[in-house]
């Protein structure tokens, strides 16, 4: 446990460090490959709840990433044109404020998960899987065929959004902001997960039939779970729209449920900085094979199958040995 | 909406879920008698169409490209197997959705690497280039037909070889028990493998069949697959019949809900509205069946618990 501690300690600094010294070197690029890292972190953080604590399989996660995104996004392209978004029966408008968007896409992400969850929680093992990936699915084609928003082609946010006190077209800015957002992340799960709650949802997936004769619902306790990891996923869509100020239906795709199962597993299940070791081999990965070879799919395919068939802990199981995670059964 | 219209978008719908069929039933065998999610199902498709698509351009003929998607994607099935799945069926199935989704970067990429980012093209076979009358003075592409009619035969051989044969015999044996059959004295290893090839097989011959009417491209496995989890999950997952029905459901849903729907709004709204929302729907709907579906039956429409 101690040595995870200390890796969980110097992930986190490297990740600071990594874009102060980009800072001070004048690489902006950088500093945002250490912003994607953080955002497809915290989307992993996100997953990781539902994933290694509730043991709940999801292939739909891209789902609550994209509806993150089309918030930001139909909110700033609503702000940009001053059309409100309805009149009637209230008038709402569009906006830049990231505060908002932020509260705006955790809500709505928080009630598709509530509404996706509770149907798809009926269901178990491969069926949920595939149920979940066919809501992604569902959203995915809407957006492709539903023209008022870009349909295919997207939709761009010209200017960044907005937060008070800062300027978030500063790199280094908006690496804060999400850098901060991803510790409140962690620090939500870390304590979900020594709470009651979390203690129970672990145990339920452990041992289902024990759960219920103490007297224990899973079915709720899943479902919270689902909606507060929707949740995490959905505000994270957020901050990448925002970094790339652009929307498309990308960000639903099932090929992204995958990354970010990926960055989950890559790190280490059930670990609470698994997600953040796994996005930043990720992005490393993709940055120095990429620049080695133009089909680095494979190898990063290769490696993935080397750590599901040989290390099955993950790069954190790896560095701090089998049994640290609470995770592990 | 006339009826020639309608009768060849029935047609087009049974089509597709014949091919759709053709994929479902290989991952259900599999499913059913190993228990594995196998996700590099649409990569084994997109082989057999590779092979048929550089065979018919190296040779000319139609039925040489047929057979060499049928060996290519069985052989590249018997590998993957040996080398990779077989350490996968004890394994929860987290990690058999991740394995096989690095084994569809794999072959995606090692795809691109030989054959190049641009889409080939399979020819339709000259005799089956031009249009066949139907009674009600409906002319419908011969190549489509042909199709359903292999497809419908496929499926009668596979019920057949499930039904009748001793392989038969024996995957339906390890649906129900695999120890058992083991301790019985049957290979288990040889006959998952066969079980495996036998759906890689399907895969790769449905894949050469659609390369033919769409382009040959690097990830054209993924949509299908996608569609036939889906089937797969309406029918119940292991269950061959449940498969067939499925696919038929899936392929006519999606195919009469993009020329209905749009009519359907086009009755009280303005036609772009309708047109719009009609297709949303359309592309929609056969997940909003699938969900449906097991609302009411969490376990497929022929599924056992």
């Amino acid at each position: 446990m101690q040595r995870e501690t200390l890796i969980n300690t110097v992930l986190t600094l490297g990740l600071l460090a990594v874009p102060l010294a980009a800072w001070a070197m004048d690489e902006p690029y950088t500093i945002t490959l250490a912003t994607k890292v953080v955002i497809f972190a915290l989307a992993g953080v996100g997953l990781n709840l539902a994933l290694g604590l509730g043991g709940l399989v999801s292939l739909g996660h891209a789902m609550f990433f994209g509806i993150g995104g089309y918030a930001a996004g139909i909110l700033a392209s609503h702000a940009q044109s001053y059309e409100p978004i309805m009149e009637w029966p209230f008038l709402i408008e569009g906006t830049q404020s990231m505060p908002v968007i932020w509260v705006m896409a955790i809500v709505v992400s928080a009630l598709v998960a509530l509404a996706t969850g509770a149907l798809s929680l009926r269901t178990s093992g491969v069926y949920f899987i595939m149920i979940t990936l066919a809501f992604g699915q569902m959203f995915y084609y809407f957006t492709i065929s539903w023209p008022a928003y870009g349909g295919e082609d997207g939709l761009s946010i010209y200017v960044r959004d907005r937060f008070p006190g800062l300027n978030t077209l500063d790199p280094l800015h908006f690496f804060g902001l999400c850098f901060a957002l991803l510790m409140l992340g962690l620090f939500i799960v870390a304590r979900i997960s020594r709470s009651g709650f979390g203690l129970a949802l672990n145990a339920a997936r452990q041992n289902e039939a024990r759960v219920r004769a103490v007297g224990i619902e899973p079915y709720r306790l899943r479902l919270i779970a689902f909606v507060i990891s929707g949740a995490i996923t959905g505000l994270a869509g957020a901050l990448y729209a925002d970094l790339n100020r652009f929307v498309s239906p990308v960000m639903f795709s099932w090929q992204t449920s995958g990354e970010i199962m990926i960055f989950v597993i890559l790190g280490g299940v059930a670990r609470l900085f698994g997600p953040v070791a796994g996005a930043a081999l990720f992005i490393i990965l993709e940055e120095v094979l990429g620049g080695v070879s133009d089909y680095w799919h494979i190898y990063l395919g290769a490696l993935l199958l080397i750590v599901v068939l040989f290390a099955r802990g993950g790069l954190i199981g790896v560095l701090a040995g089998r049994n640290g995670g609470g995770g592990h059964d | 909406m006339d009826l020639v219209l309608l009768i060849e978008q029935l047609l087009n719908g049974l089509q597709f879920g014949v091919m759709l069929f053709l994929m479902a039933a290989g991952l259900t065998l599999i499913f059913g008698v190993m228990g594995l999610i196998n996700l590099a199902h649409g990569s084994l498709y997109m082989i057999g169409a590779f092979a048929a698509a550089a065979v018919a351009s190296a040779t000319g003929s139609f039925i040489l490209a047929l057979i060499a998607s049928l060996a290519a994607a069985a052989i590249a099935g018997v590998i993957v197997e040996m080398v990779v799945i077989r350490r996968l069926y004890d394994r929860d199935h987290l990690d058999q959705v991740l394995a096989t989704f690095a084994l569809i970067l794999i072959f995606s990429e090692g795809t691109r690497w030989v054959f190049g980012s641009f889409p080939l093209y399979l020819d339709v076979p000259s005799a089956l280039s031009g249009a066949v009358e139907l009674p009600f003075g409906i002319s419908y592409p011969a190549y489509r037909l042909a199709i359903i009619g292999i497809g419908l035969v496929v499926a009668f051989g596979l019920f057949l070889l499930i039904t009748r044969t001793r392989i038969g015999m024996r995957i339906r044996a390890g649906e129900s028990d695999r120890e058992m059959i083991a301790a019985l004295g049957v290979n288990i290893a040889v006959l998952y493998t066969a079980i495996f090839a036998l759906g890689a097989a399907l895969a790769g011959f449905a894949g050469a069949l659609v390369g033919a009417i769409q382009s040959v491209q690097v990830g054209m496995g993924e949509p299908v697959l996608i569609l036939a989890f889906v089937t797969i999950v309406i029918g119940g997952i292991g269950s061959i019949r449940g498969a067939f029905v499925g696919a038929l459901l899936v392929g006519l849903t999606d195919t009469m809900g993009r020329v209905l729907l749009p009519v359907l709004f086009g009755a009280f709204m303005n036609p772009s509205a309708a047109m719009a929302i009609g297709s949303a729907l359309a592309s929609m709907s056969i997940y909003i069946l699938m969900a449906a579906i097991l609302l009411f039956k969490p376990t497929g429409l022929y599924g056992s618990a």
